[in-house]
C-alpha cells in the first residue's frame, strides 16, 4: 500500500468486450474532479494490459466497470494477471450491473469493494481515500459492498 | 364580463407564488430548455410557429403529426421486444414464447463476441459468450435460432449487427434459402449504424472510413436487390443512453444520417431509391413532454433535410420511420418494481410522439438480462397502452398543444444549431474522430450524476423516498454458465465437418473484393452459405482494412 502518497492514483478500466462507458467515465471524471489522479483505459481492454498499466503507473486502486454480466470472468482474469506481476495487493473495486447473488463470488475472487447501480461517486471517493489513508485493511475486508447510503 | 388579459393573469400568478411559494426558482427540461409558467397562443406565436408550414396534416409534409394519415387507428405500432441470449436453442424457445404472446416482430440481440467478429472460443470472448445476446458463429446457429419459425411468419426481424451489419444480412439471406423462403416474403432490419459505435456503443471493429464504406455496402446491395429490406437504422438512442440530451440526440442522429446519405449518394444511388428504407432509432427517457416534442421535431427535421438538402422528390424519403427503445439509465436497482412504472411512462411518451416501433425494457434490465416474467410484463405494458387507454384512438392527440408545439420548435432550433457546429467541424465522421460528440456526452453524464448526488434531481427510491428496511426483491435471470462450453463444442464440430476448400475459396474471394473496393455483400453471402464463421469473415476484412482501438489516457 502506498499510503504515504497524498494524492490517490486510480486506474479506471473496462475489461472485455463491453462498450458501455457511461458509468466508467462518470466515475473516472468524478474522481478526477475530487482531486485524484486518474487513468482511464478506454473500452475493450485485455486484463493483462490493465494489470501492466496498474503496476507501471503505480496506482493505489483499480476500478473495473462491467455492464454485461461478464464481471466474474473479468475479475478472475484480472486477478490472475495481477498475481503474475506480484501485484495482487492492489485493491480492485468493481462497479456496474452486478447482481447481489454474485457479491460473495466476486469477493472470493478478490474484489475489494462492489459498487452496484445507483452508487454515488462520493461513496467511491470515500472508499479510495480510506484505502490510501491506510485506514482500511484492503486485503482482508469482506464487507465493502456499498449500497446507497 | 371582460375576459382576463395575460398581464392580469400574471399578476394573479405572482401573488399565488407569493402565497404558496414555488418548488424551484427556475424550471428546465432535461435538455436545459427553460420552461415558462404557461404556454399559450402568444408563446406559440413568439416561437415563430406557423401551423401550415410546421404542422400540416398527419401523413403529409413535414410529418410533424406523424408519418401516416391514420396512425394507430389502422394498426398499432410494432411491438418488438429485444431478446436473445445464451445459445441459439434458448433464444429459439424465447422467440416462440414471445410470438405466442402476441409479439409482432422479432428483435435479435447478439452477444458481444458475435457483434465484434470473434469466434466463441477466442480468449477475448471468454465470459461473454451468450451473455448480452445470443452467440452466432455461422449459418448453423441461424438455422437453430429460427427452427420452426419460418422467416415469412414474422412481420420483420431486427438485429443489432453494426460492425458486422452486412455479414448478418448475408446470413439472413442464406437462412432464407435454407428455409425455402424467398427474401421478397420477409423483411430484415439491420441496425448497421457504425458511426455511433465510436461514440457510445463501442462495438466497432475496423477504422471509421472502411467501416462507413462497409455499412454502405449493405445499403447499396439492398437498394439494388431487396428494396423492402431496411439496411440501416440510424441511432440516437445509444448516445442518449450514454448521456446526450434530447436536443443532442436529435442533432447527432441527423448529422450521422447525413454522413450515410452522402456516402450512398456518392456511390451513384438516387436518394429516392434508398432513403425510404432508412429508419431511425431514438431513446425515450422520463421527461414526457420533451420526449413527445422530440419525436415531432425529429420527423420534421428529417423531412426538411431530405427535401431541402438532398432534393428528395418521393414523399417516402421524407417520412422517418422511428423505432423507440425505453431507457436503461432511468431505471433503478433500488426498488426495481418501480421500473415497471417508468417503462410504462416512457412507452406512453413514445406512442404520444408517434413512434412506429417500440421496445419496452423489462424492469430487471438494470440487474441482468430479463427473466421470462419480466419480459412478459414489458410486452403486456405495451398491450395495455394499446388496448386499454384509448391513446391510440385519435391521430396525434397532443398536436396543437401550446406547450408541445413550443417545445417542438425549441428542440428543432437548438438541434439545428448543434448540427451547424458539427458541419463546421467537417461533418459527423470528422467531429466524432475529434471526440466532439463524446466530450459533450461525457460532460452531460457527469452533470446528471452530480444533480442526483446533490439531490437537485430526484430519483425515487434512489435519492428520495429510500426504504432500507423493506427490500424489494425480484428474481434475476440465471445465466446458463455451461452455455459457452456447449457453443464452443458446436463450433468445433462445425469446423471439422465443413467443406474446408470451399470455405477457403469463399474467404479468398471476399478478401479479393475488399481489396478491390468492390461491394462485399455478394461475397459475404457465398461465405455464409459455405458455413464460414463471422469471425473468419471479419478476420479477412481486418487484414485488408485494419482494426480500431481506443487507448488509455491520463485524465
Amino acid at each position: 500500500m502506498k499510503s504515504s502518497r497524498r494524492i490517490p492514483r486510480v486506474l479506471i478500466a473496462k475489461i472485455g468486450l463491453d462498450g458501455h462507458n457511461r458509468g466508467a467515465q462518470v466515475v473516472a471524471y468524478g474522481l478526477r474532479d475530487a482531486g485524484m489522479e486518474v487513468i482511464y483505459t478506454g473500452i475493450r481492454q485485455a486484463a493483462a494490459g490493465v494489470a501492466k498499466t496498474a503496476v507501471e503507473e503505480d496506482v493505489d486502486v483499480i476500478g473495473i466497470s462491467s455492464m454485461v454480466g461478464a464481471h466474474l470472468a473479468v475479475m478472475k482474469r484480472l486477478k490472475k494477471e495481477l498475481e503474475a506481476l506480484n501485484a495482487a495487493d492492489i485493491p480492485v473495486m468493481m462497479g456496474g450491473i452486478i447482481p447481489e447473488e454474485d457479491y460473495d463470488a466476486l469477493r472470493e475472487l478478490g474484489a475489494d469493494a462492489i459498487f452496484p447501480p445507483g452508487s454515488e461517486v462520493k461513496g467511491i471517493v470515500q472508499y479510495i481515500r480510506g484505502v490510501t489513508d491506510g485506514l482500511m485493511d484492503s486485503g482482508s475486508s469482506g464487507n465493502l459492498v456499498r449500497q446507497q447510503d | 364580463m371582460i375576459p382576463m388579459t395575460r398581464v392580469e393573469w400574471e399578476q394573479q400568478l405572482a401573488s399565488d407564488y407569493n402565497r404558496r411559494g414555488r418548488r424551484k426558482t427556475d424550471y428546465y427540461s432535461d435538455s436545459k430548455i427553460g420552461l415558462a409558467d404557461l404556454y399559450d397562443e402568444e408563446s406559440l406565436k413568439s416561437s415563430g410557429f406557423d401551423a401550415q408550414r410546421d404542422l400540416g396534416f398527419p401523413g403529409t409534409f413535414p410529418y410533424t403529426r406523424g408519418i401516416y394519415p391514420s396512425m394507430y387507428r389502422s394498426d398499432f405500432w410494432i411491438m418488438g421486444q429485444y431478446s436473445g441470449f445464451g445459445n441459439p436453442e434458448a433464444t429459439n424457445e424465447r422467440f416462440k414464447f414471445l410470438l405466442s404472446q402476441g409479439q409482432t416482430a422479432l428483435a435479435l440481440a447478439l452477444d458481444l463476441p458475435t457483434q465484434l467478429g470473434l469466434e466463441s472460443d477466442q480468449e477475448l470472448a471468454d465470459g461473454e459468450v451468450g451473455k448480452a445476446g445470443v452467440a452466432i458463429n455461422s449459418l448453423q446457429d441461424m438455422e437453430a435460432i429460427f427452427a420452426g419459425i419460418p422467416l415469412d411468419k414474422v412481420r420483420q426481424v431486427f438485429t443489432t449487427a453494426n460492425a458486422i451489419g452486412p455479414i448478418m444480412l448475408a446470413l439472413f439471406l442464406a437462412l432464407g434459402e435454407k428455409q425455402g423462403v424467398d427474401p421478397s416474403r420477409f423483411t430484415i432490419v439491420l441496425q448497421n449504424d457504425i458511426l455511433k459505435e465510436y461514440v457510445a456503443r463501442g462495438t466497432y471493429i475496423f477504422p471509421p472510413t472502411p467501416s462507413l464504406k462497409f455499412t454502405a455496402d449493405a445499403v447499396e446491395y439492398c437498394t439494388r436487390h431487396l428494396p423492402h429490406f431496411k439496411p440501416l437504422v440510424i441511432c440516437g438512442s445509444h448516445m442518449r443512453q450514454g448521456g446526450a440530451s434530447a436536443v443532442q440526440e436529435v442533432a447527432f442522429t441527423l448529422a450521422n444520417a447525413q454522413a450515410y446519405i452522402d456516402e450512398a449518394v456518392g456511390r451513384g444511388l438516387d436518394v429516392d431509391d434508398f432513403a425510404p428504407s432508412l429508419e431511425c432509432q431514438l431513446s425515450v427517457p422520463m421527461n414526457l413532454f420533451e420526449e413527445v416534442a422530440k419525436y415531432r421535431a425529429f420527423r420534421r427535421m428529417w423531412a426538411r433535410l431530405l427535401k431541402d438538402r438532398y432534393g428528395a422528390k418521393n414523399p417516402e424519403s421524407m417520412k422517418c420511420f422511428i423505432r423507440v427503445y425505453t431507457t436503461g439509465y432511468t431505471m433503478t436497482a433500488q426498488q426495481p418494481l418501480n421500473n415497471i412504472v417508468r417503462v410504462a411512462i416512457e412507452a406512453l411518451a413514445a406512442i404520444l410522439g408517434g413512434a412506429q416501433s417500440l421496445s419496452a425494457n423489462a424492469m430487471d434490465e438494470v440487474l441482468s438480462i430479463p427473466t421470462r416474467e419480466a419480459a412478459q410484463v414489458a410486452l403486456m405494458t405495451q398491450h395495455i397502452l394499446a388496448n386499454e387507454t384509448g391513446i391510440a384512438d385519435v391521430v396525434d392527440p397532443l398536436g396543437g398543444s401550446y406547450y408541445i408545439e413550443s417545445m417542438t420548435n425549441a428542440i428543432e432550433a437548438s438541434a439545428l444549431e448543434l448540427m451547424q457546429q458539427i458541419a463546421d467541424k467537417g461533418g459527423a465522421q470528422k467531429a466524432i474522430e475529434a471526440g466532439f460528440y463524446q466530450e459533450i456526452i461525457r460532460r452531460n453524464a457527469g452533470e446528471y450524476q452530480k444533480e442526483i448526488e446533490k439531490g437537485e434531481r430526484v430519483i425515487v427510491g434512489l435519492n428520495r423516498f429510500v426504504d432500507d428496511k423493506h427490500k424489494m426483491k425480484i428474481e434475476s435471470f440465471k445465466a446458463d454458465e455451461g452455455v459457452q462450453e456447449r457453443i464452443i463444442q458446436k463450433l468445433r464440430a462445425l469446423k471439422a465437418g465443413r467443406d474446408k476448400e470451399k470455405v477457403r475459396g469463399c474467404l479468398c474471394a471476399l478478401e479479393q473484393d475488399a481489396r478491390l473496393g468492390k461491394n462485399t455483400v455478394a461475397a459475404l453471402i457465398d461465405c455464409a452459405r459455405a458455413y464460414a464463421t463471422i469471425g473468419e469473415m471479419c478476420q479477412v476484412l481486418g487484414n485488408v482494412w485494419g482494426t480500431y482501438k481506443e487507448g488509455a489516457a491520463w485524465l
